[in-house]
Order: C-alpha cells, then structure tokens, then sequence
C-alpha cells in the first residue's frame, strides 16, 4: 500500500460496501426486466418524471464535475454559479419546452437517429460515429480520474482500482442497462447530497456564516487585484473582463456560456437527453429538465459555497489547510482536502463513497448512451439491418446491446491508460468535444424550426462549424499557455486573459459559423424530404401540445415559469 | 418494474441506523470530534439518512393500500 491521505476505518468501509452491494443488486434485479433490446437501451420509456429528471442532473454531476467546479468556486467565487443558472436553466427549460417534443414525439432512440429522420444517412453518421468516440474516451478519462484518485486518497493499487470500478459499472449496466443506470444515478445523486451536506454546514459555522464568509474574503480577494465582493456576486462585477477572476464580461458569459455552451450542452448531448427520451409520456419527458433544473439551481450551495470556504482556509494562518502539491495549487483536490479537513471517521466514508459513486455512475451514463447509438446508429444502420422478424430482431439487439457494452468498458479502460501516458490528453479531449457540440445545436435548432434546412447543409453546417472553432482554436492562446493543446498552433492573432474566454469564444465562432454554414447550403440545395415526412421533426409541420388533461401544477408551462422565476430570484440575490 | 423508492428506502435505512448507532457509540469520544467543532456529524447525518429512508419505504407503501 502506498502512502494515503485518508486511513479510513471499518465503518467507513462497511459504508462503502453497503452502496456498492445496493448498487449491484440493483443491476440484478432489474436484470429479468430485460427482455428486448427496447427495455435494455431505452428502459423500455417507463420512467416516471421525477426519475428521469434526477438521473438527467446526476448524469452531469459526476466526480470531475463536483472536484472541477468546487476548484472553480476556490478560484472564481460565486461567479462559478453561471455555469448552473444562467449556463444551464435558459437551455433546460428550452429543451422542455421546444426541443424534447420532436425527440420524443418523433420515436427516434436517440439523438443521431432524429438527425437521421430529419436530414438524411450521413448526417446521422457523422454524428453517431463522433459521438460514440467521444463517449467512451470520456469514459475512459473519468476512469483514469477515479484509479488516480484511489491510489492518491485511499492508497490503493491504481491497476487495480481501475479494473475493480470498470468490473462493478459493467456489472450494473450489463445486466439492467440503461434502467440500471438511472437508476443509479438518482441514488448517488441522494448519496452526494447528504455525504457532502456536513462540509457545508461546517464550513459555514468555521467562517461565522454567510456574511462572516464575505468579511473574511474580502482582504484575500482585495489582494489579487478585485473589489472586496467580487467572489460573493454574480453579475456585479462583469462590466469589464478584467473585473472578475473569469475574465470575461457580462455578454460573453450571456452569450458563450448561456447560449452556445448550455444549448449545445444541455439540447444536444444524447448522454444528457437519453435521460429524457427514457420517460414515461410526452409530458413526462418535458417536464424531464425542469424537474432537474430545480436540484440543478441549488448544487452551487452544496459544491461551490465549500470551495469559496476553502478559499478561506487557505488564507487562514493556522488552519493547515491547503492543495498545494508539488510546490502548485491543485484545485482539483479541494474537495478531497475539505473531506479531510471537516469530516470525521463515518461521515468521512460517506463523503468518500459519494464521490466513488459520481464516478462510476459518469462511467455508467457514458457506457449506456454509447451502447445505444452503437447498436441502433451504427450496427443496425451499417452492419445488420433489423429484417421482418421483430421479435427475434429485439433478442438479437439485445445481445448486441450487451456486448457493446463490454466492448465499452474495455475500450474505456485502454482509453484511460492512454490517459495515463498522455498528460495532456484531457484538455485536448475536452477541446474537441465543445468544437463538436457547438456546430451541432445550431444544425438541430435549424432543422427543428426552419423545414427548409437540408441534409447537405446540416451535413456541411456541422464539419464547417467544427473547423471553424479548430480555426479559431489555432490562431488564438490564453495567457500564459504553455502547450500548443492550449491554441495557437497556426499563429497567435489574439490572447484571451482566461482559458475560460477563450472556450466561450471558440464555441460563439463554432455555433455562429455552422448556423451560416447551414442556411446557405441549404437555401442552394433542394429539401429531399417531404412535408409529409417532416411532420413531428418540424415545429411548424407539427400539431401544437395540448395540456388540457393534464393537473395545472404538472404542465410543462406551469413548471418551466416557476424555474425560471427561481433563476431570476437567485440572481438578483447573489447579484 | 421495481419501484426505485424500495432500494433507496432500504440503502438509505440501513447507513441511517449504521452511521446512527455509530454516533452514539462515538458521542463521547471529543478527539474524534475535534475536526467538526465537536457537533456529533454522525448522529446527525445518521438520522437525516434514516428518516429519509423510512419516508421513501412509506410512500412506497401508501400507493399500494
């Protein structure tokens, strides 16, 4: 065993199994629902709202995401919350209310089969092909991210911290699929709710509170160059890039982050919109990200009010605490040394097993979205189309389906050894992931609601846009940068102050580039498909929903205003 | 299908009485204590844990009667 910064005891470990064995025998339970390839890939569209809604934000509250954004809440404040309000809410409540109609309405599987439905083959190929890549390397990533942090907090063996989660994720989805999945993902979305509900409550009692927060911050951030109450605001201080540790103003952040980024993100991305699809009924989908959103606006106080204390401790003489590593700040390990610091033995095994299972469940998510477009986008479409015998078409996609999940986790699992061999290979990954997200909102959005948008267009809108952002990528640099991963690899025309800016713009470029793409090539190429085939892909060839039938307080309408009216409260509080 | 209220209810019943009776077990131990300024965090993060549980297997069995 190597050298750990925590030594848990029995009872931390009796917790950690416990988990583990409710989270296996949630698999094996589920395990004779699954009949067909629909109930394996699809959980068979039971899932009441509140379900799909839970798994729809744990899917993205996964353990990069919480150790990520309580480091930014360390280095940004409260202006990391735009990444929850403004860059989340707008595009949930638009996917609800806009988007998720034609997806669901439309009985495509996934996102990529919609594509397909309403543009043509190589559009759907494109982008199922992308996708699938894509998945299983972030798989692959948050896997490697897990062995290290095992072996770094814990002390085990990397090889076989990473075999041993690789074993139980495949073991959970292999036998009850995406329903396992999900299901999985509202447990851990409890678990990290009340494993990381002690740090924030403790942490606010060390500081004297909320205001004994803005006192004790003040001086620090006086220090680094920004007003007293830069890192307990919002929007205060985004009149100009250099007034905010973000550094970027109010419209970049409006436009990059709320926009382009969220809808992208949110509207686009099948991990995310599976969860929705996976729902019980048209109003039980929509009503999907809005019953999200709400859990979604108030993990800032779970994740980002901790950094912003740790922020403190750091500063404080005394305290001990600190991320430095290797004589530099790790952000990442902040919420690794803020269990430390407040939690004892108990609590402390509940903190832990919180974050191992936002791991597992990210692993989880992105197996059961790649087996879905493997085996409907590319085996059913390419290899062997279904024949005239449904039943044993659904056997057949079954066993698919359940090998495409193996070959997942084992692709997942070479990918996160690649990992270890390229440093830099994260932030190169998570470059090219936005370049390829951004392009595609604007041709989904395009064909949603303008039906003259043709296959071609799509097609070129979406290669297009995605050079554009690589364009844009290469002839600029944050400050600093000290890699060509990080941009200018063509030239350096312009230097962002932030990384963050830089992100923002490249997907403003991506998304603007593929929107003009689209248009112009689909006003210079004829529509290949009928009204007739548009309708239910089309908002102006598709019936309006009625939500006469369905109780007041349930509509989609009632809920999107009252997450909206939340949004706008919060704002102003923290503004 | 299995009502995903029953696994959470049972998870959450189980840590509960776990990290319950380990808290009271605990209650007098100050040196354990010292990091979270001596509030029994277990008792308490035991307790939400258990009542949230029973709450889920409740609900569970009202929709049945």
């Amino acid at each position: 065993m190597k050298e750990a910064l925590f030594h848990l005891q029995w009872i931390d470990y009796a917790i950690m199994i416990i988990y583990f064995m409710f989270v296996l025998g949630i698999g094996w339970v589920l395990k004779r629902y699954m009949k067909d390839a629909n109930a394996f890939l699809e959980a068979g569209r039971s899932m009441p709202a509140w379900v799909a809604g839970l798994a729809f934000i744990s899917t993205n509250l996964g353990a990069l995401e919480v150790m990520g954004m309580t480091g930014s809440g360390a280095k940004y404040g409260m202006l990391t919350t735009h990444f929850y309000w403004i860059g989340a809410i707008p595009a949930m409540v638009f996917l609800a209310i806009f988007m998720m109609p034609f997806y669901y309405g439309s009985k495509a599987r996934s996102v990529p089969e919609y594509l397909k439905l309403r543009f043509d083959e190589k559009t759907r190929g494109l982008n199922a092909i992308l996708f699938a890549v894509m998945t299983v390397l972030a798989s692959g990533i948050s896997m490697y991210a897990l062995a290290l942090l095992m072996e770094k907090v814990l002390g085990w063996d990397f090889n076989v911290s990473l075999w041993l989660s690789a074993a139980i994720v495949l073991a959970y989805t292999y036998l009850g699929g995406l329903s396992s999945a999900i299901y999985n993902e509202v447990l851990q979305f409890f678990i990290i709710v009340i494993g990381l509900m002690p740090i924030v409550f403790l942490g606010l009692h060390e500081v004297g509170g909320w205001s004994g927060l803005k006192e004790s911050l003040a001086p620090i951030v006086v220090e680094k160059g920004f007003a007293g109450d830069t890192f307990t605001t919002t929007w205060k201080y985004t009149g100009t890039a250099a007034g905010n540790p973000m550094g970027v103003e109010w419209y970049g952040i409006l436009f990059g982050l709320g926009f382009v980024l969220s809808f992208g993100y949110w509207c686009t991305n099948f991990l995310i919109v599976q969860r929705a699809m996976a729902a019980e009924s048209t109003t039980a989908a929509r009503n999907t990200p809005l019953i999200g959103a709400i859990p979604k606006m108030l993990i800032p106080f779970l994740i980002i009010v901790p950094g912003i204390v740790a922020l403190v401790l750091m500063n404080k003489t005394g305290s001990g605490f600190t991320i430095m590593e290797n004589g530099k700040a790790n952000y990442d390990l902040t919420i690794i040394k803020l269990l430390e610091y407040y939690l004892p033995t108990g609590v402390l095994g509940l903190g832990i097993t919180a974050l191992l299972a936002s791991f597992m469940s990210g692993m989880a998510g992105n197996v059961s979205a790649f087996n879905t477009v493997w085996t409907y986008d590319i085996y059913q479409s390419y290899i062997r189309p279904a024949t005239n015998d449904k039943q044993a078409d659904a056997k057949h996609y079954l066993k698919v389906g359940r090998l495409a999940t193996v070959f997942g986790v084992l692709v997942s699992i070479a990918a996160a050894y690649l990992a270890g061999l390229f440093g830099n290979i994260m932030d190169f990954l998570q470059t090219i992931f936005s370049m390829i997200n951004a392009p595609l909102f604007a041709v989904i959005f395009l064909g949603m609601f303008w039906k003259r948008t043709t296959g071609h267009g799509a097609f070129i809108g979406l290669l297009g846009g995605f050079f554009v952002a690589l364009l844009h990528h290469g002839l600029t640099v944050p400050a600093g940068a000290t890699t060509l991963v990080k941009g200018g690899w063509i030239s350096v025309a312009h230097t962002y102050p932030v990384e963050m800016a830089q992100n923002f713009w490249t997907a403003i470029f991506a998304c603007a580039a593929a929107a003009i793409i689209t248009v112009v090539i689909s006003l210079g190429t004829k529509q290949q498909k009928t009204d007739d085939e548009l309708r239910g892909l089309v908002y102006s060839l598709t019936p309006k929903i009625q939500e006469d039938h369905v109780v007041w307080y349930k509509r989609t309408n009632t809920l999107a205003i009252f997450v909206l009216v939340m949004m706008v409260i919060l704002s102003i509080l923290f503004w | 299908m299995l009502d995903i209220r029953i696994p959470i209810g049972l998870l959450f019943t189980v840590l509960g009485v776990l990290v319950t009776a380990y808290g009271i077990i605990t209650n007098s131990d100050t040196e354990l204590y010292t990091k979270s300024f001596q509030y029994n965090v277990n008792l308490w993060s035991g307790l939400v844990m258990l009542v949230f549980g029973v709450v889920m297997l409740l609900t569970v069995k009202k929709k049945k009667t």
